[in-house]
């Protein structure tokens, strides 16, 4: 199974809601009901740019009951990304169709938690929009701390001051101000979960902070919103089939693999569910291991890697396909 | 297909039997002559007209009297359907995935009217007529999960995803091959699978939870399970083994026919959209041998199937006090002729 089934949608409204954040409304094709989904979730939005094919995740922010339309947030990573971002942003407007996939949730809130701490930084907010919707319509406890660059750089700040009250709180880096973790997470009663989203120095501060301050493994939550790291080209050599594909510099295994017109699974593309888990044969070398999702013991192991993410220095690799 | 219910009974005299139309449409879960352990996971997608693979939730011509088994199942033991508490919301997700289907599926029989939070549900063969309001369970006579669960044929639990696991947390269970919701209750993945033999050494686990913590929202899937049973019983919970147990003592050359039954449950796999949890429906079909034969095929496959069957499984099973009678009766019926492969009848 490679991916689910595709979903055609329309956009039905754009907004830019920050300085390099377009907020997108999605509607179904024949405006028939969407799925609900979970808090937490996310999709795959699947761009064709000519003759390139790009699938991003893109974290669901609306109500999650809401089913005549989903909404992203996507930041625009600018030239020195392979381009899904900019895509969204210069090629996307009202009146565009895309394919999604349907929700999948990584990252959903714990339902036995007594209290729920919500960390987000810059672009890390998107998931928890529609976790706190959900916590919100469950009378759930929690509070958001929320780091942005600046009040220009940070998207929906004040619209979630108003709907959440004292319940948002807003860190402005241009200002100074840091969100103070050691604080917030010192003074928290048992059965109080944690769960950070944003650039991967801030997640392994606060699972840092989290571990130092004596939290159970378990009540810790993090999504990281990964993309495939570019590097060097290197071939990939599929031991069942006995084909040799070249992987670009700016490719992931599993791209080449599809853009060769080999089927292999996946769901995330972000290193984190492990459907795309692939036995390696042989190596060149050490794998460049870049997904969540593989235990320490499997990565030094060297007979797994996870195709989405991770990629070899040079040389070639077989996989077992 | 037009349905005509049976009245019949699953208990005392055990009248229960299938029509031709319900032997031919059952699901023979034997594709070769051999058995072999396998997780076997498909897509659960639309499957043939008329088979049990129709429609995700299968209604057929025991549908009343397997409801009202339910029903007094429930009144002697309410411990048969529990749900912990941050379950509601999927209780809320369970009914209106099942309420849905049926009422797509079945027009006829089933029909429900959404204005925004306020449905309105008729079940015409149980004479059932409800208007209440999504998401309050007060205007229920019973909590979601088991409101809908008293009128749909086949077992759930309700699977919560926390941690990279899955923990049943709720369910109603009325009709299990011996095993009990009261102990597994609050259970993880690994611990409700604990006695299965001959599957924890092929990682067949482990594969089969990854796979579950990925099913996707509008990809359900299934997979095939049998056991044999004494007598068309659907109680035989662990509960009531001292009811059921001795029936396993009473098989004789001359009863095998009428008394041991094959019995297989399609499971079904479903994400709930809003809970993120896992609907697991457990729905059991039950043959009795002198109507299996009559399939000459199966009668032949059965005969093979249990000849090679290992004995970890036959203990696991619960077949060895009869399963040499059992062999010895469908003898009969082998003529040692090749079969197709496929479980479908010839
Ligand atoms: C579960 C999940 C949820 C997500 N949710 C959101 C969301 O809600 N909103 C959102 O905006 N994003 C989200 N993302 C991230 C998103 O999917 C994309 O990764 C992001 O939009 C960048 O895509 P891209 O195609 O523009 O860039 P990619 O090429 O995929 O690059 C990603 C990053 O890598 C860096 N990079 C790439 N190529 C180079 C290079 N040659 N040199 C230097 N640096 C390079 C870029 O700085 C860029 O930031 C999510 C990711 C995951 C896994
Ligand atoms: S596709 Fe999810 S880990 Fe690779």
């Amino acid at each position: 199974m490679s991916g689910s089934l595709l979903r055609r949608v329309r956009v039905a409204e754009v907004e830019q809601v920050a300085n390099r954040i377009k907020r997108f409304r999605l509607v179904d094709i024949d405006n028939a009901p969407l799925s609900e989904f979970s808090g937490g979730s996310h999709i795959s939005v699947v761009m064709h740019s000519g003759d390139r094919l790009m699938r991003n995740p893109y974290s669901l922010m609306g109500s999650p009951t809401d089913t005549s339309s989903y909404q992203i947030s996507v930041l625009n990573c600018g030239n020195d990304s392979r381009g899904g971002s900019k895509f969204m942003h210069d090629a996307v407007s009202v009146g565009s169709e895309l394919e999604i996939s349907e929700p999948l949730n990584l990252f959903p809130p714990c339902k036995l938690a007594r209290k729920h701490i919500l960390v987000a930084g810059g672009i890390g907010i998107t998931p928890f929009m529609s976790m706190m919707n959900e916590l919100d319509a469950l009378h759930c406890d929690f509070e958001l701390h929320y780091g942005v660059r600046s009040l220009e750089e940070g998207a929906y700040c004040k619209y979630l001051q108003s709907r959440y009250g004292s319940r948002v709180n807003v860190y402005l880096q241009d200002q100074g101000q840091m969100i103070p973790l050691e604080s917030v997470l010192g003074s928290q009663r048992l059965g109080t979960h944690m769960y950070v989203c944003g650039p991967k120095p801030m997640i392994d501060w606060a699972l840092q902070t989290a571990e130092l301050l004596g939290w159970p493994a378990e009540n810790v939550h993090s999504e990281q919103f990964s993309a495939p790291p570019p590097g060097k080209p290197f071939v990939v050599k599929l031991a069942k089939s006995g084909r040799e594909i070249e992987v670009r510099g700016h490719q992931s295994i599993l791209e080449a693999l599809e853009e060769h017109g080999v089927d292999a699974p996946f769901l995330c593309r972000g290193g984190a569910c492990g459907q795309c888990e692939t036995g390696v044969v042989s190596c060149d070398g050490f794998i460049e291991h870049n997904d969540h999702f593989l235990t320490e013991a499997e990565r030094v192991s060297g007979k797994k890697i996870m195709i989405c993410m991770s990629r070899i220095p040079s040389g070639s690799i077989t996989l077992d396909l | 297909m037009a349905l005509t219910f049976k009245d019949e009974t699953f208990r005392d005299d055990f009248t229960f039997s299938n029509s031709p139309a319900a032997i031919r449409r059952f699901p023979f879960p034997f594709v070769e002559d051999k058995y072999m352990y396998s997780v076997n996971i498909e897509p659960h997608t639309t499957g043939p007209e008329g088979s049990v693979f129709e429609f995700p939730f299968d209604i057929d011509e025991h549908y009343v009297s397997e409801m009202r088994d339910r029903a007094m199942v429930l009144q002697e033991d309410p411990a048969r359907c529990q749900a912990l508490p941050h379950m509601m919301m999927a209780q809320w997700d369970m009914l209106e995935l099942v309420m849905m289907s049926m009422a797509r599926d079945y027009p006829d029989l089933f029909t429900l009217t959404r204005d925004g939070s306020k449905w309105h549900w008729v079940n015409r063969p149980l004479k059932i007529e409800q208007t209440f309001t999504f998401g309050d369970a007060s205007t229920l006579p019973y909590e979601p999960m088991e409101y809908i669960g008293r009128q749909v044929q086949g077992d759930f639990s309700i699977q919560d995803q926390r941690d990279n696991q899955l923990w049943m947390d709720a369910g109603i269970i009325t009709s299990q091959a011996d095993w009990s919701l009261d102990f597994d209750v609050g259970m993880n993945f690994f611990e409700w699978h604990g006695p299965v033999p001959l599957a924890h050494e092929a990682g067949v686990f482990e594969r089969a939870l990854k796979f579950l913590l990925n099913l996707q929202i509008s990809n359900p899937v299934r997979r095939l399970n049998w056991t044999m049973t004494i007598n068309p019983r659907l109680d035989t919970s662990p509960e009531n083994y001292h009811k059921w147990g001795k029936d396993r003592t009473t098989v004789t050359p001359e009863n095998v026919g009428q008394k041991v039954h094959l019995r297989v449950e399609m499971q079904g796999l479903f994400r709930l959209p809003r809970s993120n949890a896992i609907l697991f429906s457990i729905r059991g079909y039950l043959l009795s041998l002198d109507q299996l034969v009559t399939v000459p095929k199966w009668g032949r496959r059965l005969h093979r199937v249990l000849k090679t069957l290992p004995e970890e499984l036959i203990g696991y099973k619960g077949l060895s006090r009869y399963r040499d009678t059992t062999i010895e009766w469908l003898s009969k019926y082998d003529d040692g002729a090749p079969t197709s492969r496929g479980g479908g009848p010839d």
